[in-house]
């Protein structure tokens, strides 16, 4: 069921957008308004996630630390993984975003005969992901040929670096190879890792199949499946879209569409799955806090206002009943006038 | 909202990022690049749709056949006269513009072919 249920899923959406768009002025629907509709998801439901979570008071300080914390002059503090001002933190923050770090220093346990527990490092999910991510990044980066005019120079820098090989023409690009790899490698992870494969769930599988499905009809459009793929009119397209001027010019393949189609269809459900960890990186409590509890009090935005209220402040309020019952109190009550 | 002061500032930094396009164009969709046309041919080796999308897979074959063997006879005929595979002697014979044909598609699409890392582009 959770391998089935989003692979049904992307086969159908590939199988829509593939009827849909043959059908004669359906064009305009998979080409220009399915796009606005899912890239308002996208920002607005971006938006949205994060104002949520900024809303969410973090009680505690709970910056996971696995270094020396800051301390006595002479022990020297691991500043990367118990940061305690800003720029550590910045620089712990920077790594992890950019190198993964925390996927680094993961560890496979397992229990030999003996019984002996062992650990041992296991950085095979580091590597995939950051094939997966880098591989992406590019590949939405030099996308941007299609939508800007005239094409910067870095742009085409990226571009001319991700083709160097000039295998074939029009030349095959280094992240289409690369991204396929870490999709099927993150994929098989979670088939083969036992504990993985029992923890993932559909939502885990489906964007896995979506992108793959992304990936694979970019390349079939790209090398394949050409008839009626003319760069001019879908650049025209694509800047179009940015422009508020769409416009199809020409009759483009369908394989396009069901490009376009898949792409928004990410672009709309990112923000409502685990995706959004792309904005969640930057927002998590463990890894975005200073490990400095012992410098400053860290209130609790969710603690109601206490007023303080000393013993004497106590006794002043009280000293007659307490008199009353017997209790001793510190200053004994005022000598009555009429006695 | 906690940390108003930094989520504000990112989120707006984001948006500008993801609709960088929008600003970057300046709201100019730009007309499609119109290549010149030869004057006195009508048609060319293939039909214009696939030399249109496969022009390029067209030429890098014949370069890996005309490279290996060295063969250039190509059995298109045009009219009464043979083409044989070449892009100088072929294709330039009617396309005589590198700069009014090639490059009008090309630059506009970001793409960059190497066919003149060997072969010397016509003097415009």
């Amino acid at each position: 069921m959770k391998y089935t249920f989003p692979l049904a899923a992307v086969v159908a959406m590939v199988l829509i957008a593939w009827i849909g768009a043959s059908i004669p002025g359906m064009q305009y629907f998979f080409g220009i308004a399915v796009p606005y509709v899912a890239m308002a998801l996208f920002l607005g439901g971006f938006c949205y996630r994060v104002i949520q979570w900024a809303k969410s008071p973090v009680p505690f300080k709970i910056p996971t630390t696995c270094g020396q914390q800051y301390s006595l002059p002479w022990i020297k503090q691991d500043k990367l993984e118990a940061p305690v001002n800003t720029s550590q933190v910045v620089a712990r923050m920077f790594l992890e975003i950019v190198l993964f770090r925390s996927l680094w220093r993961n560890t496979k346990s397992t229990v030999h005969d003996g019984p002996k527990l062992t650990y041992e490092s296991s950085r095979w999910l580091w590597m995939f992901g950051l094939l997966f991510h880098y591989s992406f990044l590019m590949i939405v980066l030099r996308h941007m040929r299609l939508f800007l005019d005239p094409v910067p120079g870095a742009i085409a820098g990226l571009e001319f670096m991700d083709g160097i090989l000039q295998i074939g023409a029009p030349t095959m690009y280094l992240t289409d190879a690369t991204i396929i790899l870490g999709l099927l490698l993150l994929f098989g992870r979670r088939l083969v890792n036992r504990q993985v494969r029992y923890i993932s769930l559909a939502n885990d599988y489906f964007p896995l199949f979506l992108i793959f499905a992304i990936a694979t009809t970019g390349i079939l459009m790209r090398f394949f499946l050409r008839t009626d793929i003319d760069i001019t009119a879908i650049k025209r397209l694509a800047v179009g879209l940015v422009t508020f001027q769409p416009a199809i010019t020409a009759d483009i393949g369908t394989i396009f569409y069901v490009h376009v189609f898949l792409v928004s269809v990410l672009l709309a459900y990112f923000p409502f799955s685990k995706l959004m960890h792309m904005g969640g990186v930057f927002l998590s409590p463990t890894r975005n806090m200073a490990n400095d509890s012992r410098m400053h009090r860290h209130i609790n935005p969710w603690n109601p206002d206490i007023k303080p209220h000393s013993y004497a402040g106590y006794e002043d309020e009280f000293r007659e009943d307490m008199v009353e019952q017997g209790i001793p109190v510190e200053k004994p009550l005022p000598e009555k006038a009429d006695d | 909202m906690y940390d108003s002061g930094k989520i504000i500032p990112g989120l707006i930094i984001f948006v500008l990022f993801i609709t960088f396009p929008i600003w970057y164009n300046h709201g100019d969709a730009g007309a499609v690049p119109q290549p010149e046309l030869p004057k006195n041919v009508k048609e060319c080796v293939l039909p214009i749709t696939e030399m249109r999308s496969d022009h390029m897979q067209l030429l890098n074959e014949w370069r890996d056949i005309v490279l290996r063997t060295g063969d250039r006879s190509f059995d298109v005929k045009i009219g009464d006269k043979m083409y044989q595979k070449s892009l100088m002697n072929t294709c330039m014979e009617c396309h005589t513009s590198k700069k009014k044909f090639c490059d009008t598609c090309h630059t506009y699409a970001s793409v960059k072919p190497y066919c003149w890392d060997c072969h010397l582009a016509p003097v415009e």
